[in-house]
């Protein structure tokens, strides 16, 4: 036990395999071992909400303690002596990946999630022996009628991270678990479509989820999440100014993704930001400069031309009526430095300060 | 606003007031619902049974554009029982005595019936708001879009003054600004009286700092006009030349009528945009710019955080980012600019703007690189940095007011309520208030372009409480004709308690149903900004009414 000086808070010490460390009253075993770069394997745990213990793949062994216990809810204690892998540890979390397996489809290949799942990751990094204890997949069928969620229930492992998120985060609740044992299923209530539901179709669960249970329907076939290149901005639309992850392939993209803990919005997104960024594939965006014609109609030019015409139109006004028979809009969607550059421009350049944009509407 | 978003579940207690957060601000409406599953108190004061409104410990079910008479009588109970903060108000503010005279002058009782509050709620929000130890407020264009927008935002300000709510975490007055870069566009002078960084265009000094650091000498000396101003300047023949750039006045602008009239008339009008959008009708000439997703630069949040921009794709073919378009017309214009990209403009923006002096990408780009599976919502300081952050050394501005206003102290101004412009009449017996819905955005250039939005909501609604569909005939789902001074439009219905009887809502996001064809068109004398919340419309059903009307919808809003 110690105090911090500068805060006058208390700070306790625990050893995490074999190495002392500080750490607050009220943290968990995990976001110790996260902070000091121990990896320690999560399916149901999600930064957004409360820890939930229920998938046991964060077992880890405390000295003195009848048994495991789960790394993302215990809360750490002074004096405590936490070893987070021994044999018996990655036994236990092998025989957690093996258990799910056995009713899990494993499609894989054709699973929109695959490398992107966490199921497949510790699959393969516990080394599993498949299916030792046979191979019983489920069979559900379901609704899958939302235009941007994709269900698969048969590939859900019922970590409730959907559920919760929903429920906890949102302050929703479309979706809950029914039915018992290996006859569960997460569902709407009544089975009922999403849009009944209250569903607000921000994606949440979609994030939330960590196998391929819950996934963007419609980038479905065009890329795998290898292929993609990933490049970290800021949404284009309302001013909370949610950051996200782009991913796109060749030069379209594909879909935005978020991670826990990434911008002022924590990994949370609404149903623009998450399924509205489409816009950028469109074929009707403007490619061309267009110039009004001698018929009055608006034709498609090279930039030279649409230069020229606007050059000449700019200096005829302004040799005729001065800088003050000029007004500019700028934008609320473009950047600091255009909207900079823009107002220089109109002041600078042309000569006037009737410069505005769309603030007020 | 004065505090940031992280801090917003801190209040004790939180007035939302005209503004519909879980549909218009999502991400903040969760914070606001996490606010409520702390067990922290909500009131919602809006003219709609918002998702918020319904979830909240208290709605102020007000009549549109009554805001003023709320909070002043909010404040008349407020002073009435001795909740105000003397303290704060002493040492921290002037002008109080003319205030509180102005207050004294109004009732609660009037309060209630101008609003059509009960009194005892306006008493109840009163005291909840007044004896807590931080409350703060939320508010967005439904204060601000009215002919009296700037008086209810003083309106707001002294409410939170008077009860020492300002300068804290947990408390503050907040805007949410609407657009992703709405803050940064005022911030960098994309204001008819502002260079960047808010020094006025007309003040001396400010003049020989810009023309000293653009190497220019300016010609316009004076104010120049708001886009309300510059469309009446174009019917008088004063202005010829407007050039556009990612603006859509045809959506977004009030009584759609006139401005069709005025861009028709404007001698020659450049349209720059990354879709052909309404506006791009009228131009002479149109230039193909590209999305943010293809440009690098910053965009500034409604908490004042300035972010990183990056570009995850090469510009479409054909199309050029919008500040490669605006140096190749001043090159044609005769400057003599040479910028390589976005980073050079952000240098200059740190040495002329104060309020940006120590905002570099190079301190923007190491922030996010540090980011880590821990960081929590209330340390999110992960990402960008907040003004007012002067010099590379200043971490940035999370609370604004703290100990001292930006001003020296707070000023209290004396508000009186005023009417809207439009009221109801035997021929327009109904009330229209507009704004924004979840899925859509804005004037619809890139949300009506998303086929995933579009799947969801692909048409303009218009909220119709169930009493007056039954009573006009009008069945949910149906297309109805609305009528102002101004025009008609053809939304589909949509039969919900969501708005009380009389009144009718709609988003203005579809240019098929386009709502700013109804608006009012007159303006705030200060801010400038239309009265787009209040006018006044005539409702009927077309092809003769139905048999079924008046049943409301099963499905939710989304």
């Amino acid at each position: 036990m110690a105090v911090a000086p500068e805060t006058g808070e208390r700070t306790l010490t625990l050893t995490v395999d074999g190495q002392e460390v500080k750490a607050a009253p009220g943290d968990t075993i995990l976001t110790v071992c996260r902070r000091m770069g121990i990896d320690i394997p999560t399916l149901c745990y999600d930064e957004r909400m409360e820890p939930y213990g229920g998938c046991r793949m964060c077992l880890v062994e405390v000295e003195g303690a009848r048994g495991p216990v789960p790394a993302c809810a215990a809360v750490i204690g002074d004096g405590m002596s936490v070893t987070t892998m021994s044999d018996k540890i990655f036994k236990l979390r092998k025989f957690v990946i093996e258990l799910l397996l056995s009713n899990h489809p494993l499609d894989c290949p054709v699973c929109e999630a695959a490398g992107d799942c966490r199921l497949q990751d510790y699959a393969w990094e516990y080394d599993v022996n498949m299916t030792p204890w046979g191979w019983h997949p489920k069979d559900f069928e379901t609704r899958d009628d939302h235009p941007n969620v994709a269900r698969n229930p048969n590939r859900c492992i019922n970590c409730g991270r959907c559920v919760r998120i929903c429920r906890d985060v949102m302050g929703i609740g479309c979706w809950g678990f029914t039915n018992r044992g290996y006859e569960t299923i997460i569902d709407t209530p009544y089975n009922l479509p999403l849009e009944q539901v209250g569903c607000v179709s921000c994606g949440q669960c979609v994030s939330a989820c960590p196998v391929g249970a819950l996934t963007h329907k419609r980038s479905r076939h065009d890329a795998r999440i290898w292929q993609t290149d990933k490049t970290d901005t800021v949404c284009p639309y309302c001013g909370v100014g949610c950051e996200f992850t782009v991913q796109t392939f060749r030069d379209r993209l594909v879909r935005v993704t978020t991670e826990p803990g990434q911008g002022v919005n924590n990994g949370n997104l609404c149903v623009k930001g998450r399924f509205g960024m489409e816009f950028v594939n469109s074929p009707d965006r403007l490619t061309t400069p267009m110039v009004r014609n001698e018929d009055g109609n608006l034709v498609p030019t090279t930039w030279d031309v649409a230069l020229d015409r606007i050059e000449q139109n700019f200096k005829r006004i302004k040799e005729e009526a001065g800088g003050k028979a000029f007004a500019g809009l700028a934008s609320a969607k473009c950047t600091n430095e255009e909207n900079y550059l823009f107002q220089k421009f109109m002041r600078g350049v042309i000569g006037t300060n009737n410069v505005d944009h769309c603030a007020r509407l | 606003m004065t505090n940031s978003i992280a801090d917003i579940h801190e209040a004790d207690v939180m007035l939302l007031i005209g503004s519909n957060t879980t549909e218009a601000h999502p991400v903040i409406g969760i914070e606001v619902v996490r606010l409520l599953k702390e067990g922290k108190t909500l009131i919602v004061a809006d003219p709609r049974k918002i998702d918020l409104a319904r979830r909240a410990h208290l709605h102020l079910q007000l009549r549109p554009g009554t805001n003023v008479a709320l909070l002043n009588g909010m404040m008349r109970h407020i002073l009435d029982k001795g909740l105000e903060d003397m303290e704060f108000i002493e040492s921290r503010t002037e002008n109080y005595e003319a205030f509180r005279d102005s207050i004294m002058s109004t009732t609660v009782e009037e309060a209630a019936e101008i609003t059509g509050v009960p009194a005892e709620d306006i008493k109840k929000a009163a005291e909840l708001y007044a004896t807590c130890n931080n409350a703060n407020i939320l508010y967005a264009m439904g204060i601000t879009q009215f002919h009296t927008g700037t008086n209810n935002v003083l309106a707001v300000a002294n409410l939170s003054m008077v009860t020492g709510n300002i300068g804290r975490r947990g408390t503050g007055v907040n805007p949410l600004r609407g657009q992703n870069n709405v803050q940064g566009a005022c911030d960098m002078g994309g204001l008819p009286d502002v260079f960047s960084g808010y020094q006025k265009v007309d003040d001396p000094a400010a003049i020989a700092k810009m023309e000293e650091a653009w190497g220019v000498t300016l010609e316009d000396r004076q104010k120049g006009k708001t886009i309300m101003e510059m469309m009446r300047a174009i019917d008088d023949g004063e202005i010829r030349a407007l050039y556009v750039m990612g603006e859509n006045p045809i959506i977004s602008d009030p009584d759609q009528k006139h401005v069709e009239e005025s861009l028709s008339k404007v001698d020659f009008l450049v349209v720059q945009d990354i879709f052909f959008t309404e506006t791009c009708e009228y131009a002479d000439v149109v230039l193909p710019a590209c999305t943010s997703v293809e440009k690098e630069g910053t965009f500034t949040n409604t908490e004042r955080r300035v972010q990183r921009v990056r570009a995850a794709l090469e510009p479409r073919e054909g199309t050029k980012p919008d500040w490669e378009i605006v140096q190749l017309l001043a090159t044609r214009m005769g400057a003599d600019w040479s910028l390589k990209g976005p980073e050079d403009l952000m240098t200059e923006i740190n040495q002329v703007t104060p309020q940006y002096g120590g905002i570099t990408y190079r301190r923007l780009d190491a922030k996010s690189e540090q980011r880590t599976p821990d960081v929590v919502f209330e340390e999110t300081d992960s990402c960008g940095l907040q003004w007012p952050c002067p010099d590379e050394d200043h971490s940035g501005t999370p609370v604004l007011h703290a100990g001292r206003f930006s001003r020296g102290n707070g000023f209290f101004s004396a508000v009186e309520y005023k009417k809207p412009i439009e009221e109801v009449s035997d021929e327009y017996p109904m009330i229209l208030t507009t704004g924004r819905e979840l899925v859509h955005y804005h004037t619809g250039t890139m949300s009506r372009q998303a086929p995933g939005l579009n799947a969801l909501v692909p048409d303009a609604r218009l909220e119709i409480n169930p009493d007056d569909a039954r009573d006009l005939g009008i069945k949910h789902g149906e297309r109805v004709r609305l009528t102002s001074r101004r025009g008609s439009i053809e939304p589909f219905a949509w039969v919900t308690d969501r708005v009380s009887p009389g009144l009718v809502f709609m988003p203005f996001h579809f240019a098929e149903a386009p709502a700013n064809r109804l608006t009012v068109q007159t303006f705030d004398p200060i801010s400038k900004i239309p009265e787009l919340k209040v006018a006044a419309v005539r409702l009927e059903a077309m092809n003769g009414g139905s048999a079924d009307a008046g049943a409301e919808s099963k499905e939710t809003s989304v």
